[in-house]
């Protein structure tokens, strides 16, 4: 039986991790190879990390971190940031991602993404759609990092991308990213109807209730988090952690749930980063 | 040492570093000779399938594999797209394949379905073990692995079936065919369970 991946996104920027409210207001959380040996450890679903600085500088993400990341996991890891061109993607891959994450440059080309696809196979391919809510209440997609607004509505971006070749949506709430409220549970259902591909949910994870609503009512195949995995406490004390089965199992219908391998020892203190 | 073969497209790292984590010497090659002289061949996951065959037809690797495998018996696994390879015929740019396993690989075709899966199976999944094989010795029955793929391979031959897996309808996850093993999943991607395995194929290729 197939399960629901629970998967951590790390935002890289230079050589240090962040996490954002909202896109905004980055607080430094530590250093990106201890944070994926630590994730690693978990024996964590699959791992995502995102550049968040690439785009505004012009260049695809730091292979070196990847490639420092991957030596050391045994873990589907997938990564995005900046990423302009099939060579592009041909680095990372090589550098040791299993998958790359397109954010602007497929919305403004999207034959990027058919011609990745045709390389490196639509699976391969995973699209991400940043999102905001209109006062009007309806939804429009920013690219650059959530700095400029397209006009487009996620739906239409989503159903287009998975006509151009993509095998995943990235789809991720900004007015929700970081609070830690939940998520947009009826946006990640609009946009997941709408596809026969599979969509990864993300923005607003506080909870594992949080993470079955996205599966359950948001219809989405995949649910990642940030902030969830990484603060612990009100106070938002830096401390990596993941769901215990046991956790889960009070949320998500047991075949759902990936049994972890048992005998994987976590130490507590290598997981404060 | 153990010829991870090159065709020019997806990560060959991951494969090469599970390898080396059980102690085999493992080079990524696209060079006959050393694919001739290797104690095992592991053709690895990631791309388009009629690419990946044009590359091993270009590459003048055709007749060495065919030799290696099917003569001379050297232990081979196929991960993913290079278990789809083992087959005769695939759906992904309508091309043939090595023909090593009586199978033809297919697309998921989920109409009408409710709810209908989606389209690649992506993430984690469990085994149905349908018969015993080295390859999954020390596998608890209940461990999932790591599945990216839209494509699945149909066995005519059912007597190579070691594993199917659900989704959607069941589909054949692993084959074993004297020295041929191939797995749908990524056993390079799967923690623990997928090293196991690994490290299982390290020791077939060491028996042989």
């Amino acid at each position: 039986m197939h399960k629901v991946r629970v998967i951590p996104v790390l935002l890289l920027r230079d050589f240090g991790l962040e996490k954002s409210i909202r896109f905004t207001d980055a607080k430094y959380v530590g250093c990106p190879i201890n944070a994926a040996r630590v994730f690693n450890g978990h024996n964590v679903d699959e791992l995502i990390l995102l550049d968040i600085i690439a785009t505004k500088e012009g260049r695809g993400p730091q292979t070196e971190v990847v490639r420092e990341i991957a030596d050391e996991s045994v873990m589907p890891f997938t990564v995005g940031g900046g990423i302009r061109s099939v060579d592009g993607m041909w680095e990372l891959l090589k550098a040791g991602a299993d998958r790359v994450i397109i954010n602007t440059a497929a919305i403004e080309n999207p034959d990027l993404v058919s011609r990745g696809a045709e390389r490196f196979g639509n699976q391969c391919m995973v699209v991400s759609i940043d999102v905001r809510q209109r006062k009007d209440g309806g939804y429009e997609v920013y690219t650059h990092a959530g700095t400029r607004a397209t006009g487009l509505d996620p739906v239409d971006v989503a159903v287009h991308m998975e006509e151009m070749g993509a095998g995943e949506i990235f789809l991720t709430s900004i007015d929700l990213d970081g609070t830690m409220d939940g998520y947009d549970v009826v946006l990640t259902r609009r946009v997941a109807d709408a596809l026969t591909i599979p969509l990864i949910a993300c923005g607003g994870a506080g909870s594992v209730q949080h993470l079955a609503e996205a599966v359950y009512d948001g219809h989405a195949s995949a649910v990642a988090a940030g902030a969830f995995f990484l603060f612990y406490g009100r106070r938002r004390t830096v401390l990596i952690t993941y769901p215990k089965d046991e956790d889960l199992i009070q949320h998500f219908k047991p075949e759902h749930i990936r049994p972890k391998d048992p005998e994987t020892f976590i130490d507590i203190k290598a997981a404060r980063l | 040492m153990i010829a991870v073969v090159n065709y020019g497209i997806g990560n060959l790292d991951s494969v090469v570093r599970a390898l080396r984590n059980c102690d085999a010497e493992a080079t990524i090659t696209s060079d006959p000779e050393q694919v001739e002289r290797a104690d095992g061949i592991v053709l690895p996951g990631v791309g388009f399938f009629s690419k990946a065959m044009d590359h091993l037809r270009e590459s003048g690797l055709l007749d060495v594999l065919n030799h290696r495998v099917l003569d001379a018996r050297t232990p081979v696994l196929g991960i993913c797209l290079g278990f789809q390879m083992f087959s005769r015929f695939s759906e992904e740019g309508d091309v043939d394949g090595l023909g090593w396993i009586d199978a033809e690989t297919k697309r998921f075709r989920f109409d009408g379905m409710d709810p209908t899966p989606k389209v690649p199976h992506l993430g984690w999944n469990d085994l149905d073990h349908v018969r015993e094989s080295p390859l999954f010795e020390g596998i608890h029955r209940d461990a999932c692995f790591y599945f990216a793929h839209s494509y699945y391979v149909s066995c005519n031959d059912e007597s190579a079936v070691l594993t199917r897996t659900e989704y959607g309808h069941d589909f054949v996850s692993s084959v074993q065919h004297d020295n041929i093993f191939g797995t749908q999943f990524h056993p390079e991607k799967s923690h623990a369970n997928g090293v196991q395995v690994i490290g299982n194929f390290v020791r077939c290729t060491r028996h042989a």
